[in-house]
């Protein structure tokens, strides 16, 4: 089985695009999305629409709840102001800008999504299965947590983070975090990534790159009034925003 | 006390339903301090020894069930943590199983020490976290609640981690002298060689030392249900601090024999009554201690 697994699309919508072309071509059979469609790009009815035009089974993240239902804020979970601040600014464009047609589609959205394959249960959600917008990161998630979460399933994908990686747990069940297209991975690199599955590779997740017409994205966040920071990590792939909530080995990893 | 209310558990408080155990602290070395902060909230100190060190050994059963019980991460706190004669042992033992934060003055991080921490910390899978107190960009500001000649120490501890590759988070108490503007105190932090500076404010906690420093609490909560999401942050509904003298509800109310809820990790989990004044701290001002 070949299959695509995006997190966090934040409203980039080009990268989506283009991902989606990336994972036909390497021939998936399912493409899945985990949640977050809107925050930190712009136009966000662009994805949604992508999504449900190509029929992307899609987990609602918290960002898709709080627009869906028109909540106060995102529910993120961040707690440093710094971080709540350009939160803020992000959740009041998204949730202006957001057709109030999507809005009934975005709240409705599934927690959970499941498959199973060769006998080995896949189960997808956005922050971890107990919380929607729990941080599941790799330097913060001990083993006996992971295999807890996993319960009856083998492999548990998630995504909130921004920041994918992969981990094989003393059980055997695998997580893997599947990263961001809406935003790079503090890396100083401007490509964004998603996961990709083939169950007859050695290794079966694989990390895709996917480069994508960011000068473009920057130009329309630019147009759209959207903050400088949220462009400068669009135009060198490194975290301006939302840093304070990272672990200090991932905080480290940044130039930030 | 001066005509406000002590704490006390014969009120009523708005209730906190226990999720699971997200943060495990560990009060490792008791209330023993190489200093006596004015402001403290507990009344730690170099003779303080109310609330004991623990053994190694506890230490390490406190990891183990917390571990069984599905924790986070792990805090180790005091006093001062780098009093414990033990700690790099028990310091490798926790990082062996789960990312861990000590809450430190700084003081004792000598040149030796950073750079095993930096050795830890690259070693370990999981992150270790250094919360560094340090409460004003100035001696001015910070000697007279942490102690005179703390600032050029705490500094000095500060920019050695940075040069040993390590990003402690400077933690701020919002005293009455302290200059609390966020950007000011990051640019200074920064200027230590922290090239990634984070910097936590704190709000005062009217209790232990700072009680007779200032003023408790008035008493202002009711029994109002909290809102989910308020209820649902809170330290209490997701973590416990083991001592040597039992689990307690959490890091501020060690000293109170009421906050005392059980004998073990997994008998403290259980829905909890606000009913300590020093609550509205959290509940109110918003004080998060995580990191």
């Amino acid at each position: 089985m070949r299959a695509a697994f995006f997190g966090g699309v934040y409203s980039n919508w080009l990268a989506l695009e283009q991902a989606l072309r990336d994972a036909r071509q390497r021939g998936a059979e399912a493409i899945y999305c985990l949640g977050d469609l809107g925050a930190f790009g712009p136009h966000p009815d662009r994805s949604i629409e992508l999504l449900r035009e190509g029929g992307v089974p899609t987990v609602q993240g918290n960002y898709d709840d709080s627009v869906g239902n028109d909540r106060p804020d995102c529910g993120c979970g961040y707690t440093d102001p710094r971080d709540n601040h350009y939160a803020r600014i992000s959740y009041a464009y998204t949730q202006e800008k957001t057709s109030s047609a999507h809005k009934p589609w975005l709240a409705t959205l599934p927690h959970k999504l499941a498959f199973e394959n060769a006998g080995l249960r896949y189960s997808m959600v956005h922050g971890s299965p107990r919380q929607q917008n729990e941080f599941l990161w790799e330097t913060a998630s001990p083993d006996h947590l992971l295999e807890r979460l996993c319960g009856d399933a083998d492999v548990l994908l998630c995504t909130h983070t921004g920041l994918h990686w992969q981990r094989t747990l003393p059980s055997g069940k695998r997580v893997v975090n599947v990263g961001a297209l809406g935003r790079p991975a503090n890396d100083g690199r401007t490509c964004v990534w998603y996961a990709f599955l083939d169950t007859e590779a050695e290794e079966p997740f694989a990390f895709i790159p996917v480069s994508y017409d960011h000068q473009r994205l920057a130009r329309e966040m630019r147009e759209e009034k959207l903050p400088d920071e949220f462009v400068e990590t669009v135009l060198t792939g490194w975290w301006t925003t939302c840093l304070e909530v990272l672990p200090a080995k991932e905080r480290l990893k940044g130039r930030f | 006390m001066t005509g406000l209310v002590q704490l006390q558990s014969n009120r009523a408080g708005p209730s906190v339903r226990f999720r699971w155990l997200d943060a495990l602290w560990i009060q490792v070395t008791g209330t023993l301090c190489n200093i006596a902060c004015l402001h403290c909230f507990i009344s730690c100190g170099p003779k303080a020894t109310q609330v004991p060190m623990m053994s190694a050994e506890e230490i390490e059963r406190a990891l183990s069930d917390g571990r069984d019980l599905g924790m986070r991460q792990v805090y180790f706190t005091g006093g001062e943590p780098f009093l414990h004669p033990e700690l790099r042992r028990v310091v490798r033992g926790a990082l062996a199983i789960a990312p861990l934060t000590i809450i430190t003055n700084g003081l004792l991080i000598d040149e030796a020490t950073a750079g095993w921490l930096a050795e830890e910390s690259a070693a370990s899978r999981y992150s270790l976290d250094l919360r560094v107190s340090l409460d004003g960009m100035t001696a001015a500001q910070n000697d007279p609640v942490r102690g005179r000649g703390t600032f050029d120490l705490i500094v000095e501890s500060l920019a050695r981690l940075a040069r040993h590759g390590l990003s402690p988070v400077v933690t701020v108490v919002e005293h009455e002298q302290v200059e609390s503007s966020r950007t000011l105190f990051l640019d200074f932090v920064r200027g230590l060689g922290i090239r990634q500076p984070r910097v936590k404010f704190l709000p005062l906690l009217r209790i232990g030392r700072e009680e007779r420093r200032t003023h408790g609490y008035e008493e202002i909560m009711n029994d109002v249900p909290l809102l989910p999401e308020v209820e649902a942050s809170l330290l209490c509904a997701s973590g416990r601090i083991v001592t040597a003298q039992g689990v307690y509800t959490c890091p501020i109310l060690i000293e109170h024999a009421t906050a005392r809820i059980s004998d073990s990790l997994a008998g403290a989990q259980r829905d909890l009554q606000l009913s300590w004044a020093a609550c509205q701290t959290c509940v109110l001002d918003g004080l998060r201690c995580n990191t």
